[in-house]
């Protein structure tokens, strides 16, 4: 049984409120951190947890919140990036919905650790049934003195707002989110300067994602060390993990890093296996702009060794025979499932998000999506796959932001394990028109893990 | 994308209650940095109107003192923005790989034919439009979709959840 750091109280009835919350110990880390600590401890505090970004890239969160930069008299700014629009990935909105006060609770920390008196929650705006619950959620806890002028006596003074977005997944993107903010165009800003020097209105900020943000909560309640034994190697602590496709127990987990894959695919704890009693053919293992893995090698790597929930070791052996744990968007796909088609549904996606700032993804993603679905629908030719694998090398990496590198890798990685569907495609068009596939990629049939005693 | 000048001309007119809503937004941000409102007053507005029209886009250009275009140009970036007017009940479908992986392109094509519209269009008496719109983050409880300007949330959707929820949505229209 791993350990529930932010799913702890999930299933309290009226956790949501913050009175349930304050009576399960909510808001222990505020009182800490501003009547026992300096924002300088706070921030070596995290450092110490080794915590992670849990929004995709993985970089160290005191790190990065020991960049910022703190120019006499000029505001300093702190967002947090609830614009989770990842497929696949569902875990802040799962967060936000059901304990909003563990956000509200980690953003007050933060900031007093950032030194920002203004903080923004900047949530896709199609969650609007969140966005309500999270400004009720901030009304409470100012009614009840954790929000605005003097929190706690302390003379630290925070307001917190909660910011829609219009829809778009590019404002995931942390320089996109702060144009967004602005009230422009989720185009992303060329960095450096990065947000730590100049951010929100020029101004230093530091952008987390919600779960980074929740987890400020453990770590300073516990001490960043406690924090730090949690997990294996530089993977520590707890991850949300969002499962979803063909499982047969799809949603939202909290797991130590460092979990095996097959217990958490495979235990009742967590997944339960293949919906239907179906065979395991793939897995995206953080959200859909990761390497797609075949289920052989999504179960061990190269070498032979079992894989495990961690950033390292969904990485071993890079893109060649690994993937990454990204959002920890977490993607299965039964025997049955079209890899070409949902390539080409991928493709689609980014094609769609792609802001259009610059010519590699603007145009090479429209092109990926429509030679997928040429081969899709049967109408391709054997030299598409190369096609697709040179479009994809010419957008990675020739883009401002990592929307290229998210629109190139699903393509690529398809491609490379399986490229003899994508031919399948070509020589069985007939069949591929009545999506009547023929392939599989299967796993060797794992045995169920027997219940612990 | 669609072109500012297709959509219709109609003068609009903000409420008080409405205004007094966007001056509360503006105070979220420091003086100056006004602009900051706008996708939320945009979304206002759309909650209004059901959509944003050229003459409520110019409208709102007035409130923040910024250019029309600047408006004109957020509105037209984001997704969740109607450049024309849609059915009363909106309904948006993920249509996104993990949610197709567990049959929301069965559930779009069901809806087309319950509703006898394409994706896009209206239905003759009004109520109903529908589209297909990417990732909705609910990935493990698809097929989904959802109806604005609350954004309600319907989840493991089936054929037969889709025809009890336009039957209740036109129940309610008719009440």
């Amino acid at each position: 049984m791993g350990r529930k750091l932010l799913l702890e109280h999930i299933n309290v009835p009226g956790i949501n409120t913050f009175d349930v919350y304050r009576q399960k110990g909510g808001y222990r880390s505020v009182e800490k951190a501003l009547k026992q600590m300096t924002p300088d401890e706070v921030v070596e505090e995290v450092k110490k947890s080794g915590l992670r970004g849990r929004g995709g890239a993985g970089f160290p969160t005191g790190m990065k919140w020991s960049f910022l930069a703190k120019p006499e008299g000029v505001p300093r700014y702190l967002v947090c990036n609830g614009d989770e629009s990842e497929p696949g990935t569902f875990k802040d909105r799962y967060l936000m919905t059901h304990i909003p006060h563990a956000l509200i609770e980690g953003m007050i920390t933060s900031s007093y650790a950032l030194g920002a008196n203004t903080s923004y929650i900047y949530v896709r705006g199609e969650m609007m049934p969140q966005i309500r619950i999270l400004e009720k959620a901030i009304v409470e806890a100012k009614a009840a003195g954790f929000l605005g002028k003097n929190i706690l006596g302390s003379g630290y003074d925070l307001e917190l707002y909660v910011q829609p977005g219009g829809g778009a997944y590019i404002c995931g993107e942390e320089t996109a989110l702060l144009e967004s903010l602005e009230g422009k165009r989720g185009n992303p800003r060329i960095k450096p300067p990065f947000p730590a020097i100049a951010g929100l209105y020029g101004c230093p900020t530091v952008v987390n994602n919600v779960e980074s943000i929740a987890a400020v909560v453990p770590i300073i309640n516990d001490g960043g060390e406690e924090y730090a034994k949690i997990g294996i190697g530089r993977s520590t602590g707890t991850k949300l993990i969002s499962a979803g496709g063909n499982l047969a127990k799809p949603g939202v987990y909290e797991i130590d890093l460092g979990l095996p894959v097959e217990e958490f695919l495979y235990s009742d704890e967590y997944c339960g296996g293949i919906a239907n009693g179906k065979r395991l053919k793939a897995v995206v293992a953080g959200g859909s702009s990761v390497p797609i893995l075949p289920a052989n090698l999504f179960m061990k790597t190269a070498a032979g060794e079992g894989r495990l929930m961690s950033y390292e070791s969904l990485a071993d052996g890079g893109f060649a025979t690994g993937t990454m744990m990204g959002s920890g968007g977490f993607i299965a796909f039964d025997e049955d499932a079209c890899i070409v088609r949902n390539t080409w549904n991928f493709a689609r996606f980014y094609h769609h998000e792609s802001c259009g700032q610059c010519s590699p993804c603007r145009e090479g993603t429209g092109w990926m999506e429509k030679v997928l679905h040429r081969l899709e629908m049967g109408h391709g030719s054997m030299a598409d796959m190369d096609l697709l694998v040179d479009v994809s090398k010419k957008i990675e990496g020739n883009t401002i932001c990592p929307l290229g590198d998210a629109a190139a890798w699903p393509v690529a990685s398809a491609i490379r394990h399986f490229r003899d569907e994508f031919e399948w495609h070509v020589s069985h068009a007939a069949e591929a028109v009545t999506r009547n596939y023929g392939l599989a990629h299967y796993a060797d049939p794992l045995p169920k893990p027997e219940p612990a005693a | 994308m669609l072109r500012v000048e297709d959509t219709e001309m109609v003068p609009v007119e903000f409420s008080a209650e409405l205004t007094a809503k966007f001056a509360e937004i503006v105070t979220r941000y420091p003086e100056g940095k006004q602009k900051s409102a706008l996708l939320p007053i945009l979304h206002l507005v759309q909650a209004e109107f059901g959509w944003v029209s050229a003459p409520a886009m110019d409208k709102v250009a007035e409130y923040l003192s910024i250019q029309p275009v600047e408006v004109y140009e957020v509105a037209t970036f984001y997704t969740m923005y109607f450049m024309r007017p849609q059915g009363k009940y909106a309904l948006e479908v993920c249509r996104t790989g993990p949610c197709c992986l567990v049959g929301a392109e069965k559930i779009m094509d069901h809806i087309e034919q319950k509703l006898g519209v394409k994706e896009g269009e209206v239905t003759p008496d009004g109520l109903f439009s529908w589209r297909g719109v990417e990732c909705l983050a609910a990935c493990g409880f698809g097929p989904v979709l959802q109806i604005g300007p609350e954004y309600t949330f319907y989840e493991k959707l089936t054929n037969e959840s889709v025809d009890q929820l336009i039957e209740d949505l036109k129940a309610k229209a008719n009440n």
